[in-house]
């Protein structure tokens, strides 16, 4: 093999030392230019009234998203109640059996089942929800559609946390004759509280930006409701609706309903980042 | 007695996971029954998609290859045009700087690209990314629609960066800093450790990270159907080596895409053929993310030892 010299290497090392860091640079573009447009176009919209108000038709002026927002609170709410308990009792089960083969069975379908697309969870709340309720699309199969993209990430969060809390919590807990349930429901969950928390909000900030598995089922919906088996707007599905719509009109209210969701996202991204860092588990 | 029934719901809800993931197969095996019964393996060699041409469930033209090409076409382009900017990312932050303003700059900004949702990223993509992608069109004189699978790739590429270059900076801390050191010791540049060091022993964790990025290109909807163009037939140009840039910038169609488009207007054999398109995609994700994620694990326990 020739031998390269010296100045060679060093200059080879430079080179690619500099397109990492350029390369590195040039991914925050994409993000700055997303903010940049996002904010440019849908600060002009975002008022009180537009938060406020109902989509109005097409060439009527102002028109709001107040239905969306509403719906999209309901969803995620919905969502909560149904994926949070499974989700926490099956992490529990998870970390409790760590060695066990049933538990690296459920673990890798677990992660199977983060892994399946958006869509197909659409597809299947409509086969299980919306086609037996007579082909009624509504919150409810919405959020039956969002609990199962949120499981997994409930599922994870609990079992990393429980699975840290430090057994002579437990044994500590168990010595003093407190039955098992007592221990996991009043020790071990009540510890892992934040890293568990952390991870529900970051399933909110990500199902509420969902849209594919709400076009069969959450539907859609131009006017407030707040009954849970009726379809129901959400900001994601209004963005969708009227960012594919022709008109100029709704293409602003889309990027101010854009804006909106991001900064919920981001928002709530951030209160968890923020929990998990200062409500740490610690020992 | 009451921690029997604790430990017993405990139970209960690790097995419904198993129930879910049965479940959901199970349902869309039925529900693409009918396709598969009256369609037969046609659906998978037929290059044309025309619902309308369903009469009382027989004489049906439904062909998946179109949006097939389109999926694998997207996807795998989308991830290589991700690569460079990935490794990138992830060798800054794991490599060349782990503490200071720009990695904390750098990892919040990729935290924040992976939060911004999907439908975002498609309306963005339509109304910046078409733009010039038709402007470009304009100069090499292809016909300007714009919207197409370049269009999607580029858009897909931007959003699999943050998750690729996460699973791959986690990879490379994983190598050994003694190997590292030994390398530095025999006097070999920081770029020399890398490529003979680094990414050798990192090597299958690296095709795991890439092949989960890419199982999440392969499901991605939204931002996809909005700038991907919707055209449900394969591009023409599509055969002749030298016009290979008229079939990247065409209009197409994926699996995710073409669900998310016809599902509501559609019945009978129609939506019994798009739930097989769900079928085949689940299955295609199923595979991809399973094989990612043993490749992790098989190489977690090996570095653990």
């Amino acid at each position: 093999m020739k031998q390269k010299s010296f100045s060679f290497r060093k200059a080879e090392n430079i080179f690619f030392k500099t397109s990492v860091i350029v390369f590195s640079l040039a991914t925050v573009v994409p993000l700055l230019l997303i903010i940049f447009f996002v904010v440019k176009k849908g600060l002009s919209v975002i008022n009180i009234d537009f938060l406020l108000s109902l989509p109005a038709p097409v060439g009527q002026e102002g028109g709001g998203i107040s239905n969306a927002i509403i719906g999209t609170l309901l969803l995620i709410g919905l969502t909560l109640i149904l994926s949070v308990p499974v989700g926490i009792l099956c992490g529990v089960f998870l970390a409790e059996n760590k060695g066990k083969h049933l538990a690296f069975w459920i673990r890798s379908w677990v992660e199977v089942l983060q892994g399946v697309p958006s869509i197909i969870m659409g597809i299947i709340a409509y086969i299980w929800v919306v086609k037996p309720l007579k082909g009624m699309f509504s919150a409810f199969a919405g959020s039956v559609a969002l609990s199962i993209m949120m499981l997994p990430l409930v599922i994870k969060a609990t079992e990393e946390t429980v699975g840290m809390v430090n057994p002579t919590l437990k044994e500590a807990s168990m010595s003093l004759g407190v039955p098992y349930y007592r221990t996991i429901l009043g020790v071990v969950l009540p510890i892992s509280l934040s890293g568990i928390m952390t991870g529900i909000l970051l399933g909110v900030s990500r199902i509420a930006g969902e849209t594919a598995p709400l076009l069969f089922t959450a539907f859609g919906n131009q006017f407030m409701n707040y009954n849970i088996f009726k379809p129901v707007n959400a900001l994601p599905l209004l963005i969708y609706r009227y960012a594919t719509s022709p008109y100029k009109d709704w293409h602003d209210i889309a990027w101010g309903a854009s804006l909106f969701l991001i900064v919920f996202v981001l928002l709530v991204n951030f209160i968890a980042t923020g929990i998990s860092k200062k409500w740490k588990v610690q020992f | 007695m009451n921690d029997k029934i604790f430990r017993g719901i405990l139970f209960v809800s690790g097995l419904l996971i198993f129930f879910l993931i049965g479940g959901i197969f199970l349902t869309l095996s039925i529900g693409a029954f009918p396709s598969i019964k009256s369609l037969g393996f046609s659906f998978l060699t037929r290059s044309n998609w025309n619902p309308q041409t369903v009469w009382n469930g027989s004489a049906i033209e439904l062909g998946a290859i179109p949006f097939l090409f389109g999926t694998i076409v997207t996807s795998f382009l989308s991830l290589a045009l991700s690569i460079p900017f990935s490794f990138s990312t992830a060798l800054l932050l794991g490599e060349y700087y782990r503490n200071g303003f720009i990695p904390a700059f750098l990892k919040s900004t990729v935290e924040l690209l992976s939060g911004i949702p999907s439908v975002i990223y498609g309306f963005w993509g339509f109304n910046l990314i078409v733009p010039i992608i038709r402007n470009i069109e304009l100069k090499i004189g292809i016909p300007p629609y714009g919207v197409g699978i370049m269009a999607a790739s580029l858009v897909l590429a931007i959003m699999i960066i943050p998750y690729s270059a996460s699973l791959i900076r986690e990879i490379l801390h994983l190598v050994p800093k003694e190997l590292k050191e030994a390398g530095y010791s025999l006097g070999a540049t920081r770029f020399e450790v890398i490529k003979n060091i680094v990414f050798p022993y990192a090597r299958s964790g690296i095709v795991a990270g890439l092949l989960l990025a890419l199982g999440r290109a392969l499901g991605e909807t939204m931002a996809v159907t909005l700038v991907i163009g919707n055209l449900n037939s394969l591009p023409k140009t599509l055969g002749s080596i030298f016009q290979i840039h008229k079939t990247l910038f065409s209009p197409g169609n994926t699996m995710s895409s073409i669900i998310a488009l016809e599902f509501n207007e559609s019945s009978g054999i129609h939506q019994s053929a798009l739930i097989e398109m769900g079928l085949l995609l689940i299955l295609l994700t199923t595979i991809i993310n399973f094989a990612g994620r043993f490749i992790i694990k098989k190489t977690d326990r090996s570095n653990s030892r």
